[in-house]
Protein backbone atom coordinates (compact mmCIF):
# COMPACT_ATOMS: atom_id res chain seq x y z
CA UNK A 1 0.00 0.00 0.00
CA UNK A 2 2.77 2.39 1.07
CA UNK A 3 4.72 1.80 -2.12
CA UNK A 4 1.66 2.59 -4.19
CA UNK A 5 1.21 5.86 -2.38
CA UNK A 6 4.87 6.74 -2.85
CA UNK A 7 4.83 5.96 -6.56
CA UNK A 8 1.69 8.09 -6.87
CA UNK A 9 3.37 10.98 -5.19
CA UNK A 10 6.51 10.72 -7.27
CA UNK A 11 4.41 10.50 -10.43
CA UNK A 12 2.56 13.66 -9.49
CA UNK A 13 5.94 15.26 -8.85
CA UNK A 14 7.04 14.37 -12.38
CA UNK A 15 3.69 15.54 -13.63
CA UNK A 16 4.22 18.89 -11.93
CA UNK A 17 7.70 19.29 -13.36
CA UNK A 18 6.65 18.38 -16.91
CA UNK A 19 3.64 20.72 -16.70
CA UNK A 20 5.96 23.47 -15.57
CA UNK A 21 8.38 22.75 -18.42
CA UNK A 22 5.49 22.70 -20.89
CA UNK A 23 4.40 26.11 -19.76
CA UNK A 24 7.96 27.39 -20.17
CA UNK A 25 8.17 26.26 -23.84
CA UNK A 26 7.29 29.68 -25.33
CA UNK A 27 10.32 31.12 -23.49
CA UNK A 28 12.75 28.77 -25.25
CA UNK A 29 12.76 30.77 -28.49
CA UNK A 30 13.24 34.02 -26.58
CA UNK A 31 16.20 32.64 -24.63
CA UNK A 32 17.79 31.25 -27.81
CA UNK A 33 17.39 34.62 -29.56
CA UNK A 34 18.99 36.49 -26.67
CA UNK A 35 21.74 33.88 -26.47
CA UNK A 36 22.60 34.16 -30.18
CA UNK A 37 22.35 37.96 -30.00
CA UNK A 38 24.70 38.02 -27.00
CA UNK A 39 27.19 35.66 -28.69
CA UNK A 40 27.30 37.79 -31.84
CA UNK A 41 27.64 40.99 -29.81
CA UNK A 42 30.56 39.78 -27.67
CA UNK A 43 32.32 37.77 -30.39
CA UNK A 44 33.42 40.86 -32.25
CA UNK A 45 31.94 39.63 -35.61
CA UNK A 46 29.85 42.75 -35.73
CA UNK A 47 31.07 46.23 -34.92
CA UNK A 48 30.01 46.85 -31.29
CA UNK A 49 28.86 50.32 -32.34
CA UNK A 50 26.16 48.64 -34.43
CA UNK A 51 25.11 45.90 -32.03
CA UNK A 52 25.07 46.35 -28.25
CA UNK A 53 24.57 43.31 -26.00
CA UNK A 54 21.00 42.35 -25.11
CA UNK A 55 21.69 43.20 -21.48
CA UNK A 56 22.79 46.74 -22.33
CA UNK A 57 19.72 47.11 -24.56
CA UNK A 58 17.29 45.88 -21.89
CA UNK A 59 19.03 48.14 -19.38
CA UNK A 60 18.47 51.14 -21.66
CA UNK A 61 14.85 50.04 -22.14
CA UNK A 62 14.11 49.83 -18.42
CA UNK A 63 15.91 53.08 -17.63
CA UNK A 64 14.17 54.83 -20.52
CA UNK A 65 10.74 53.62 -19.50
CA UNK A 66 11.05 54.34 -15.80
CA UNK A 67 13.18 57.43 -15.56
CA UNK A 68 14.00 58.72 -18.98
CA UNK A 69 12.21 60.18 -21.94
CA UNK A 70 10.97 56.96 -23.52
CA UNK A 71 7.71 56.85 -21.61
CA UNK A 72 6.27 60.08 -23.11
CA UNK A 73 7.24 58.81 -26.57
CA UNK A 74 5.52 55.52 -25.79
CA UNK A 75 2.30 57.18 -24.65
CA UNK A 76 2.27 59.54 -27.63
CA UNK A 77 2.39 56.56 -29.99
CA UNK A 78 -0.23 54.63 -28.00
CA UNK A 79 -2.54 57.65 -27.99
CA UNK A 80 -2.22 58.16 -31.76
CA UNK A 81 -2.76 54.45 -32.45
CA UNK A 82 -5.91 54.30 -30.33
CA UNK A 83 -7.32 57.54 -31.73
CA UNK A 84 -6.79 56.24 -35.25
CA UNK A 85 -8.29 52.88 -34.34
CA UNK A 86 -11.35 54.39 -32.66
CA UNK A 87 -11.97 56.72 -35.58
CA UNK A 88 -11.73 53.77 -37.98
CA UNK A 89 -13.90 51.46 -35.87
CA UNK A 90 -16.68 54.01 -35.25
CA UNK A 91 -17.01 54.59 -38.98
CA UNK A 92 -15.91 51.20 -40.30
CA UNK A 93 -18.13 48.75 -38.42
CA UNK A 94 -21.51 50.40 -39.23
CA UNK A 95 -20.46 51.08 -42.84
CA UNK A 96 -19.18 47.51 -43.25
CA UNK A 97 -22.34 45.97 -41.79
CA UNK A 98 -24.51 48.21 -43.97
CA UNK A 99 -22.54 47.34 -47.12
CA UNK A 100 -22.57 43.64 -46.26
CA UNK A 101 -26.32 43.49 -45.83
CA UNK A 102 -26.85 44.50 -49.44
CA UNK A 103 -24.86 42.40 -51.85
CA UNK A 104 -25.49 44.81 -54.74
CA UNK A 105 -24.21 47.73 -52.70
CA UNK A 106 -21.11 45.84 -51.65
CA UNK A 107 -20.28 44.65 -55.12
CA UNK A 108 -20.52 48.20 -56.45
CA UNK A 109 -17.78 49.40 -54.08
CA UNK A 110 -15.86 46.14 -53.78
CA UNK A 111 -13.23 47.13 -56.31
CA UNK A 112 -12.53 50.44 -54.55
CA UNK A 113 -12.16 48.76 -51.18
CA UNK A 114 -9.94 46.00 -52.57
CA UNK A 115 -7.84 48.50 -54.50
CA UNK A 116 -7.13 50.80 -51.57
CA UNK A 117 -6.74 47.84 -49.26
CA UNK A 118 -3.98 46.61 -51.54
CA UNK A 119 -2.34 50.03 -51.84
CA UNK A 120 0.41 50.37 -49.23
CA UNK A 121 -0.91 53.03 -46.87
CA UNK A 122 2.59 54.48 -46.56
CA UNK A 123 2.38 55.40 -50.26
CA UNK A 124 -0.50 57.71 -49.42
CA UNK A 125 1.35 59.63 -46.70
CA UNK A 126 2.54 62.46 -49.01
CA UNK A 127 -1.01 62.93 -50.26
CA UNK A 128 -2.36 63.13 -46.73
CA UNK A 129 0.34 65.68 -45.86
CA UNK A 130 -0.92 67.81 -48.74
CA UNK A 131 -4.44 67.73 -47.37
CA UNK A 132 -3.92 67.74 -43.62
CA UNK A 133 -0.44 69.22 -43.24
CA UNK A 134 2.08 67.78 -40.82
CA UNK A 135 -0.15 68.06 -37.77
CA UNK A 136 -0.82 65.30 -35.28
CA UNK A 137 -4.27 64.96 -36.79
CA UNK A 138 -2.69 64.14 -40.12
CA UNK A 139 -0.86 61.11 -38.70
CA UNK A 140 -4.02 59.87 -37.01
CA UNK A 141 -6.03 60.24 -40.21
CA UNK A 142 -3.55 58.27 -42.30
CA UNK A 143 -3.48 55.41 -39.79
CA UNK A 144 -7.27 55.53 -39.43
CA UNK A 145 -7.70 55.34 -43.20
CA UNK A 146 -5.67 52.16 -43.53
CA UNK A 147 -7.40 50.53 -40.56
CA UNK A 148 -10.80 51.65 -41.85
CA UNK A 149 -10.59 49.63 -45.06
CA UNK A 150 -9.66 46.45 -43.20
CA UNK A 151 -12.51 46.94 -40.74
CA UNK A 152 -15.09 47.68 -43.44
CA UNK A 153 -13.98 44.71 -45.48
CA UNK A 154 -14.14 42.26 -42.59
CA UNK A 155 -17.46 43.49 -41.17
CA UNK A 156 -19.03 43.34 -44.61
CA UNK A 157 -17.80 39.79 -45.16
CA UNK A 158 -18.99 38.78 -41.71
CA UNK A 159 -22.51 39.85 -42.63
CA UNK A 160 -22.39 38.36 -46.12
CA UNK A 161 -21.16 34.99 -44.86
CA UNK A 162 -23.84 34.72 -42.17
CA UNK A 163 -25.18 31.16 -41.91
CA UNK A 164 -28.11 30.94 -44.28
CA UNK A 165 -29.85 28.42 -42.02
CA UNK A 166 -29.91 30.89 -39.10
CA UNK A 167 -31.48 33.53 -41.30
CA UNK A 168 -34.05 30.96 -42.45
CA UNK A 169 -34.68 29.93 -38.85
CA UNK A 170 -35.38 33.55 -37.86
CA UNK A 171 -37.59 33.96 -40.92
CA UNK A 172 -39.67 30.87 -40.22
CA UNK A 173 -40.15 32.10 -36.63
CA UNK A 174 -41.68 35.25 -38.06
CA UNK A 175 -38.80 37.75 -37.84
CA UNK A 176 -39.04 40.72 -40.22
CA UNK A 177 -36.08 42.22 -42.12
CA UNK A 178 -35.09 44.58 -39.33
CA UNK A 179 -35.15 41.87 -36.68
CA UNK A 180 -33.16 39.51 -38.88
CA UNK A 181 -30.60 42.26 -39.34
CA UNK A 182 -30.41 43.18 -35.65
CA UNK A 183 -30.80 39.73 -34.07
CA UNK A 184 -28.97 37.56 -36.58
CA UNK A 185 -26.79 39.35 -39.14
CA UNK A 186 -25.15 41.75 -36.71
CA UNK A 187 -24.21 38.99 -34.28
CA UNK A 188 -23.23 36.56 -37.01
CA UNK A 189 -20.75 39.15 -38.28
CA UNK A 190 -19.09 39.70 -34.88
CA UNK A 191 -16.38 37.00 -35.11
CA UNK A 192 -15.27 38.34 -38.50
CA UNK A 193 -15.63 41.95 -37.32
CA UNK A 194 -13.23 41.19 -34.49
CA UNK A 195 -10.69 39.89 -36.97
CA UNK A 196 -11.03 43.23 -38.77
CA UNK A 197 -10.62 45.19 -35.54
CA UNK A 198 -7.56 43.20 -34.55
CA UNK A 199 -5.85 43.62 -37.92
CA UNK A 200 -7.03 47.25 -37.90
CA UNK A 201 -5.22 48.17 -34.72
CA UNK A 202 -2.08 46.35 -35.91
CA UNK A 203 -1.95 48.29 -39.16
CA UNK A 204 -2.77 51.51 -37.30
CA UNK A 205 0.32 51.00 -35.14
CA UNK A 206 2.48 50.31 -38.22
CA UNK A 207 1.30 53.43 -39.99
CA UNK A 208 1.59 55.63 -36.88
CA UNK A 209 5.25 54.57 -36.48
CA UNK A 210 5.98 55.20 -40.18
CA UNK A 211 4.20 58.55 -40.07
CA UNK A 212 6.15 59.59 -36.99
CA UNK A 213 9.39 58.81 -38.80
CA UNK A 214 8.35 60.34 -42.09
CA UNK A 215 6.33 63.41 -41.08
CA UNK A 216 8.21 64.10 -37.88
CA UNK A 217 6.77 64.92 -34.50
CA UNK A 218 7.75 66.16 -31.05
CA UNK A 219 7.16 62.79 -29.38
CA UNK A 220 6.60 59.25 -30.56
CA UNK A 221 8.46 55.95 -30.83
CA UNK A 222 8.87 56.23 -34.60
CA UNK A 223 10.57 59.59 -34.24
CA UNK A 224 12.69 58.23 -31.39
CA UNK A 225 13.91 55.26 -33.44
CA UNK A 226 14.93 57.37 -36.44
CA UNK A 227 16.59 59.99 -34.21
CA UNK A 228 18.55 57.34 -32.30
CA UNK A 229 19.72 55.86 -35.59
CA UNK A 230 20.82 59.27 -36.92
CA UNK A 231 23.10 59.91 -33.95
CA UNK A 232 24.19 56.25 -33.72
CA UNK A 233 22.63 55.83 -30.29
CA UNK A 234 22.10 52.17 -31.11
CA UNK A 235 21.20 51.03 -27.60
CA UNK A 236 18.28 53.42 -27.59
CA UNK A 237 17.33 52.42 -31.12
CA UNK A 238 17.16 48.72 -30.25
CA UNK A 239 15.37 49.44 -27.00
CA UNK A 240 12.76 51.54 -28.83
CA UNK A 241 12.29 48.85 -31.46
CA UNK A 242 11.69 46.31 -28.68
CA UNK A 243 9.11 48.64 -27.12
CA UNK A 244 7.18 48.88 -30.40
CA UNK A 245 7.30 45.09 -30.56
CA UNK A 246 5.89 44.76 -27.05
CA UNK A 247 3.22 47.31 -27.89
CA UNK A 248 2.14 45.46 -31.03
CA UNK A 249 2.13 42.12 -29.25
CA UNK A 250 0.04 43.36 -26.34
CA UNK A 251 -2.46 45.13 -28.57
CA UNK A 252 -2.97 41.86 -30.40
CA UNK A 253 -3.33 39.95 -27.12
CA UNK A 254 -5.78 42.53 -25.79
CA UNK A 255 -8.04 42.00 -28.77
CA UNK A 256 -7.76 38.23 -28.60
CA UNK A 257 -8.86 38.32 -24.95
CA UNK A 258 -11.70 40.75 -25.71
CA UNK A 259 -12.77 38.54 -28.59
CA UNK A 260 -12.86 35.46 -26.41
CA UNK A 261 -14.99 37.30 -23.87
CA UNK A 262 -17.43 38.99 -26.22
CA UNK A 263 -17.69 36.40 -29.00
CA UNK A 264 -17.81 33.37 -26.71
CA UNK A 265 -19.43 31.23 -29.40
CA UNK A 266 -16.71 31.77 -32.00
CA UNK A 267 -15.45 28.45 -33.37
CA UNK A 268 -17.98 26.40 -31.41
CA UNK B 1 -60.00 22.94 -60.43
CA UNK B 2 -59.91 19.37 -61.61
CA UNK B 3 -57.11 18.10 -59.48
CA UNK B 4 -57.05 14.41 -58.69
CA UNK B 5 -56.44 14.07 -54.99
CA UNK B 6 -54.11 11.37 -53.92
CA UNK B 7 -55.05 10.49 -50.38
CA UNK B 8 -58.64 11.53 -49.96
CA UNK B 9 -61.05 14.10 -51.23
CA UNK B 10 -61.98 15.42 -47.81
CA UNK B 11 -61.97 19.19 -47.78
CA UNK B 12 -59.93 21.16 -45.24
CA UNK B 13 -59.72 21.58 -42.30
CA UNK B 14 -59.96 17.79 -42.03
CA UNK B 15 -56.53 17.78 -43.61
CA UNK B 16 -53.73 19.68 -41.97
CA UNK B 17 -51.87 20.12 -45.20
CA UNK B 18 -53.33 20.31 -48.64
CA UNK B 19 -51.21 20.80 -51.75
CA UNK B 20 -52.74 21.29 -55.19
CA UNK B 21 -50.99 21.34 -58.57
CA UNK B 22 -47.61 22.17 -57.10
CA UNK B 23 -44.90 22.83 -59.68
CA UNK B 24 -41.24 23.47 -59.04
CA UNK B 25 -38.23 23.20 -61.27
CA UNK B 26 -34.55 23.87 -60.70
CA UNK B 27 -32.51 25.28 -63.59
CA UNK B 28 -35.13 24.15 -66.08
CA UNK B 29 -35.30 20.58 -64.77
CA UNK B 30 -38.75 19.85 -63.34
CA UNK B 31 -38.72 18.50 -59.78
CA UNK B 32 -42.45 18.62 -59.08
CA UNK B 33 -45.14 18.72 -61.76
CA UNK B 34 -48.77 19.07 -60.68
CA UNK B 35 -48.04 17.47 -57.35
CA UNK B 36 -51.02 16.92 -55.07
CA UNK B 37 -51.15 15.99 -51.44
CA UNK B 38 -53.74 15.88 -48.66
CA UNK B 39 -52.62 14.88 -45.22
CA UNK B 40 -55.31 13.81 -42.75
CA UNK B 41 -55.40 15.87 -39.59
CA UNK B 42 -53.81 14.88 -36.26
CA UNK B 43 -51.27 12.62 -37.89
CA UNK B 44 -47.56 12.25 -37.78
CA UNK B 45 -46.53 11.87 -41.41
CA UNK B 46 -43.06 10.98 -42.57
CA UNK B 47 -41.63 11.46 -46.03
CA UNK B 48 -39.25 8.89 -47.47
CA UNK B 49 -37.74 8.62 -50.91
CA UNK B 50 -34.54 8.31 -52.93
CA UNK B 51 -31.75 10.86 -52.77
CA UNK B 52 -32.37 14.03 -54.69
CA UNK B 53 -36.11 13.49 -55.04
CA UNK B 54 -36.76 16.73 -53.21
CA UNK B 55 -38.02 15.60 -49.81
CA UNK B 56 -36.58 18.64 -48.06
CA UNK B 57 -37.60 20.90 -50.93
CA UNK B 58 -41.18 19.70 -50.47
CA UNK B 59 -41.42 20.55 -46.77
CA UNK B 60 -39.54 23.79 -47.35
CA UNK B 61 -42.17 24.79 -49.90
CA UNK B 62 -45.04 23.68 -47.69
CA UNK B 63 -43.59 25.61 -44.75
CA UNK B 64 -43.01 28.67 -46.93
CA UNK B 65 -39.21 28.72 -46.60
CA UNK B 66 -38.74 28.57 -50.35
CA UNK B 67 -41.23 29.66 -53.01
CA UNK B 68 -42.90 27.25 -55.41
CA UNK B 69 -43.27 28.04 -59.11
CA UNK B 70 -47.02 27.54 -59.09
CA UNK B 71 -49.72 25.71 -57.17
CA UNK B 72 -51.71 26.16 -54.03
CA UNK B 73 -50.61 25.15 -50.55
CA UNK B 74 -52.88 25.38 -47.54
CA UNK B 75 -52.29 24.63 -43.89
CA UNK B 76 -55.49 23.94 -42.00
CA UNK B 77 -57.36 25.56 -44.86
CA UNK B 78 -55.34 28.78 -44.65
CA UNK B 79 -52.55 30.13 -46.82
CA UNK B 80 -49.08 29.47 -45.38
CA UNK B 81 -48.55 33.09 -44.37
CA UNK B 82 -51.45 33.01 -41.95
CA UNK B 83 -50.63 29.66 -40.36
CA UNK B 84 -48.54 29.28 -37.20
CA UNK B 85 -45.80 26.84 -38.03
CA UNK B 86 -42.89 25.34 -36.15
CA UNK B 87 -39.81 24.13 -37.99
CA UNK B 88 -37.01 21.90 -36.74
CA UNK B 89 -33.89 22.07 -38.86
CA UNK B 90 -31.60 19.19 -39.72
CA UNK B 91 -28.55 20.94 -38.38
CA UNK B 92 -29.28 22.23 -34.89
CA UNK B 93 -25.79 23.72 -34.70
CA UNK B 94 -26.44 26.09 -37.59
CA UNK B 95 -30.02 26.92 -36.75
CA UNK B 96 -29.72 27.83 -33.06
CA UNK B 97 -28.40 31.25 -32.07
CA UNK B 98 -25.13 30.55 -30.24
CA UNK B 99 -25.02 34.06 -28.77
CA UNK B 100 -28.24 33.42 -26.85
CA UNK B 101 -28.67 31.05 -23.93
CA UNK B 102 -30.83 27.96 -24.51
CA UNK B 103 -33.63 29.75 -22.66
CA UNK B 104 -33.43 32.84 -24.88
CA UNK B 105 -33.29 30.63 -27.95
CA UNK B 106 -36.53 28.94 -26.93
CA UNK B 107 -38.10 32.29 -26.05
CA UNK B 108 -37.10 33.93 -29.34
CA UNK B 109 -40.28 33.13 -31.34
CA UNK B 110 -42.35 34.58 -28.49
CA UNK B 111 -40.19 37.71 -28.25
CA UNK B 112 -40.69 38.32 -31.98
CA UNK B 113 -44.43 38.26 -31.36
CA UNK B 114 -43.99 40.81 -28.57
CA UNK B 115 -44.91 38.48 -25.72
CA UNK B 116 -43.93 39.89 -22.31
CA UNK B 117 -40.99 38.43 -20.35
CA UNK B 118 -43.36 37.11 -17.75
CA UNK B 119 -45.59 35.29 -20.22
CA UNK B 120 -42.50 33.89 -21.92
CA UNK B 121 -41.33 32.47 -18.62
CA UNK B 122 -44.72 30.94 -17.88
CA UNK B 123 -44.95 29.35 -21.30
CA UNK B 124 -41.43 27.93 -21.20
CA UNK B 125 -41.91 26.59 -17.68
CA UNK B 126 -45.08 24.93 -18.86
CA UNK B 127 -43.24 23.30 -21.77
CA UNK B 128 -40.46 22.11 -19.50
CA UNK B 129 -42.89 20.55 -17.07
CA UNK B 130 -45.07 18.95 -19.73
CA UNK B 131 -42.16 17.25 -21.41
CA UNK B 132 -40.10 16.65 -18.33
CA UNK B 133 -37.02 18.47 -19.59
CA UNK B 134 -34.05 18.41 -17.23
CA UNK B 135 -31.62 20.87 -18.77
CA UNK B 136 -30.01 23.98 -17.35
CA UNK B 137 -31.41 26.40 -19.91
CA UNK B 138 -29.15 29.24 -18.76
CA UNK B 139 -26.29 27.54 -20.60
CA UNK B 140 -25.40 28.29 -24.19
CA UNK B 141 -26.57 25.82 -26.87
CA UNK B 142 -23.04 24.76 -27.84
CA UNK B 143 -22.41 23.51 -24.31
CA UNK B 144 -25.06 20.79 -24.69
CA UNK B 145 -24.74 17.42 -26.41
CA UNK B 146 -26.14 17.02 -29.91
CA UNK B 147 -29.33 15.34 -28.74
CA UNK B 148 -29.94 18.00 -26.09
CA UNK B 149 -29.40 20.75 -28.66
CA UNK B 150 -31.89 19.16 -31.02
CA UNK B 151 -34.33 18.87 -28.10
CA UNK B 152 -33.88 22.59 -27.38
CA UNK B 153 -34.55 23.39 -31.03
CA UNK B 154 -37.71 21.24 -30.91
CA UNK B 155 -38.84 23.21 -27.84
CA UNK B 156 -38.14 26.44 -29.72
CA UNK B 157 -40.32 25.21 -32.57
CA UNK B 158 -43.11 24.31 -30.14
CA UNK B 159 -43.08 27.38 -27.91
CA UNK B 160 -45.39 29.53 -30.01
CA UNK B 161 -48.13 26.87 -30.17
CA UNK B 162 -47.74 25.89 -33.81
CA UNK B 163 -50.60 24.36 -35.79
CA UNK B 164 -48.10 22.19 -37.65
CA UNK B 165 -44.59 21.06 -36.86
CA UNK B 166 -42.16 20.50 -39.73
CA UNK B 167 -39.04 18.45 -39.13
CA UNK B 168 -36.29 18.24 -41.74
CA UNK B 169 -34.23 15.11 -41.06
CA UNK B 170 -34.23 15.81 -37.32
CA UNK B 171 -32.11 12.75 -36.49
CA UNK B 172 -29.55 12.80 -39.28
CA UNK B 173 -26.98 14.87 -37.38
CA UNK B 174 -27.30 12.69 -34.27
CA UNK B 175 -25.59 9.47 -33.27
CA UNK B 176 -27.64 6.33 -32.65
CA UNK B 177 -27.97 6.73 -28.89
CA UNK B 178 -29.17 10.33 -29.04
CA UNK B 179 -31.45 9.49 -31.94
CA UNK B 180 -33.30 7.08 -29.64
CA UNK B 181 -33.53 9.77 -26.95
CA UNK B 182 -34.84 12.50 -29.28
CA UNK B 183 -37.20 10.02 -30.99
CA UNK B 184 -38.78 9.08 -27.66
CA UNK B 185 -39.11 12.73 -26.68
CA UNK B 186 -40.71 13.53 -30.02
CA UNK B 187 -43.24 10.73 -29.57
CA UNK B 188 -43.98 12.00 -26.06
CA UNK B 189 -44.53 15.50 -27.45
CA UNK B 190 -46.78 14.23 -30.22
CA UNK B 191 -48.88 12.19 -27.80
CA UNK B 192 -49.21 15.09 -25.37
CA UNK B 193 -49.98 17.87 -27.84
CA UNK B 194 -51.48 16.14 -30.87
CA UNK B 195 -49.82 18.73 -33.09
CA UNK B 196 -49.73 17.28 -36.60
CA UNK B 197 -46.18 16.75 -37.80
CA UNK B 198 -44.59 16.40 -41.19
CA UNK B 199 -41.14 14.91 -41.03
CA UNK B 200 -38.48 14.17 -43.65
CA UNK B 201 -36.34 11.15 -42.81
CA UNK B 202 -33.55 9.39 -44.65
CA UNK B 203 -33.78 6.11 -42.80
CA UNK B 204 -36.63 3.68 -43.39
CA UNK B 205 -36.83 2.43 -39.79
CA UNK B 206 -37.19 5.98 -38.53
CA UNK B 207 -39.71 6.78 -41.24
CA UNK B 208 -41.96 3.92 -40.12
CA UNK B 209 -41.38 3.88 -36.37
CA UNK B 210 -43.09 7.13 -35.39
CA UNK B 211 -45.44 7.66 -38.29
CA UNK B 212 -49.17 7.25 -38.87
CA UNK B 213 -48.59 7.59 -42.57
CA UNK B 214 -45.41 7.08 -44.60
CA UNK B 215 -45.28 8.99 -47.86
CA UNK B 216 -43.12 7.17 -50.40
CA UNK B 217 -41.82 9.45 -53.13
CA UNK B 218 -40.46 8.49 -56.54
CA UNK B 219 -37.32 9.63 -58.32
CA UNK B 220 -37.60 13.00 -60.03
CA UNK B 221 -39.81 14.31 -61.48
CA UNK B 222 -41.25 13.43 -58.13
CA UNK B 223 -44.67 12.00 -57.53
CA UNK B 224 -46.28 10.23 -54.60
CA UNK B 225 -45.93 6.48 -55.11
CA UNK B 226 -47.94 5.42 -52.10
CA UNK B 227 -49.12 6.70 -48.74
CA UNK B 228 -48.62 3.72 -46.46
CA UNK B 229 -50.61 3.70 -43.21
CA UNK B 230 -49.04 2.37 -40.03
CA UNK B 231 -51.65 2.12 -37.33
CA UNK B 232 -49.91 0.53 -34.35
CA UNK B 233 -51.01 2.26 -31.12
CA UNK B 234 -48.64 4.55 -29.20
CA UNK B 235 -46.42 4.65 -27.27
CA UNK B 236 -44.23 2.66 -29.58
CA UNK B 237 -41.30 1.03 -27.86
CA UNK B 238 -38.20 -0.95 -28.85
CA UNK B 239 -40.54 -3.96 -28.97
CA UNK B 240 -42.40 -2.25 -31.79
CA UNK B 241 -39.34 -2.79 -33.97
CA UNK B 242 -39.84 -6.56 -33.82
CA UNK B 243 -43.62 -6.62 -34.02
CA UNK B 244 -45.09 -8.38 -37.11
CA UNK B 245 -47.02 -5.28 -38.13
CA UNK B 246 -43.89 -3.09 -38.10
CA UNK B 247 -41.92 -5.66 -40.08
CA UNK B 248 -44.74 -6.04 -42.59
CA UNK B 249 -45.06 -2.29 -43.18
CA UNK B 250 -41.29 -1.80 -43.35
CA UNK B 251 -40.94 -4.60 -45.88
CA UNK B 252 -43.75 -3.21 -47.97
CA UNK B 253 -42.10 0.24 -47.96
CA UNK B 254 -38.74 -1.27 -48.84
CA UNK B 255 -40.25 -3.23 -51.74
CA UNK B 256 -41.80 -0.11 -53.19
CA UNK B 257 -38.58 1.83 -52.67
CA UNK B 258 -36.53 -0.79 -54.51
CA UNK B 259 -39.07 -0.96 -57.32
CA UNK B 260 -38.76 2.81 -57.70
CA UNK B 261 -34.97 2.64 -57.72
CA UNK B 262 -35.05 0.11 -60.58
CA UNK B 263 -37.16 2.36 -62.77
Amino acid sequence: MATIVRSDRSRSGWQFLSDWLDRGLPLVGVLVLFGVWWLIAVSGWVNPVLLPTPIATLDTLVRGMFSGTMLPDFWATVLRTFSAFLLAAVIGVPVGVALGSSEKLYRSVEFLIDFFRSTPASALIPMFILFFGISDFSKVVIAAFSALLLIIFNSAYGVMNAKQSRILAAKVMGANHWRIFKDVLLLESLPQTFIGLRSGISIALVIVIVAEMFIGTEQGLGKRIIDAQQILNVQDMYASILVTGFLGYFLNMLFLVLEKRLVHWSGK
Amino acid sequence: MNSPTTLSTIAPPASFISVKNLCKSFAGAPLYQNFNLDLPNNQLVSIFGPNGCGKSTLINMISGLIPCDSGDIQIHGKPIRRARIGYVFQNYRDSMFPWLSAYDNIAYPLRIKGVSDRDCRDRINQLIETFNIRLDLRRYPYSFSGGQQQLVSILRALVANPEVLFLDEPFSALDFETTLFVRDKLQEIFMATGIPMLMVVHNLEEAVFLADTILLLSKRPTHLVEAVPFTLPRPRTPDTLTSPKFIEVSRHCLDIFRQEMRK
